[in-house]
């Protein structure tokens, strides 16, 4: 793994105030985690980036050596790294996702 | 070789010594529902709790589980 992989994952994550990670696109999801995640995301109607790692395998391995997270699709808000598929969920559940994207509608 | 639902849970235990572990296949031999409860996840945040799961699990997390639906908690007093 080249340390410009990571650098790159990082600027993305750093640069964008939502990102997620995810097996195809929003609207064409290649994988039912991130089907799962992508449509939660999009439910709160704020403007997010998302990165389609089937198109870069170093993408693919890199992202997880990043948030040293076995799994995608990976959430990350204002930088930080949320959770994938079952924690986003639970946080969707108990409103923590909502509380956390309320600010970011209003800058939208 | 895919672990069967009681062998991973051995493997959780062994990481988490307390943990109350309820795992059960969803969906063909491969698709893994787990619910960990342990003392051990207090004062820790949801993400640190699962990757001291994936821990106790190591390579099988990576290798032979395809999909794991996982659930954390703290026991109540």
């Amino acid at each position: 793994m080249s340390d410009s992989v990571l650098d790159q994952i990082d600027q993305v994550v750093k640069g964008n105030d939502i990102v997620l990670f995810m097996k195809g696109t929003p609207d064409f999801p290649q994988c039912g985690f991130s089907q799962r995640v992508g449509s939660i995301v999009s439910s709160y109607e704020v403007p997010f980036a998302a990165v389609n790692v089937l198109l870069s395998e170093e993408i693919r391995q890199g992202i997880k050596d990043y948030s040293d997270w076995p799994t995608i699709p990976q959430l990350y808000i204002k930088g930080e790294f949320i959770g994938g598929c079952d924690i986003v969920t639970e946080m969707q559940e108990n409103g923590e996702l909502a509380e956390l994207l309320a600010p970011l509608k209003k800058e939208a | 070789m895919t672990p069967t639902p009681e062998e991973i849970a051995v493997m959780v235990r062994q990481g988490l010594p307390d943990a109350i572990v309820d795992v059960r296949l969803y969906s063909g031999n491969d698709h893994f529902e787990m619910e960990v409860v342990s003392a051990a996840f207090a004062d820790k945040s949801r993400i640190a709790q699962h990757k001291m799961v994936y821990a106790a699990l190591g390579d099988h997390m990576r290798e032979a589980i395809h999909a794991l639906a996982l659930k954390t908690s703290i026991p109540k007093e």
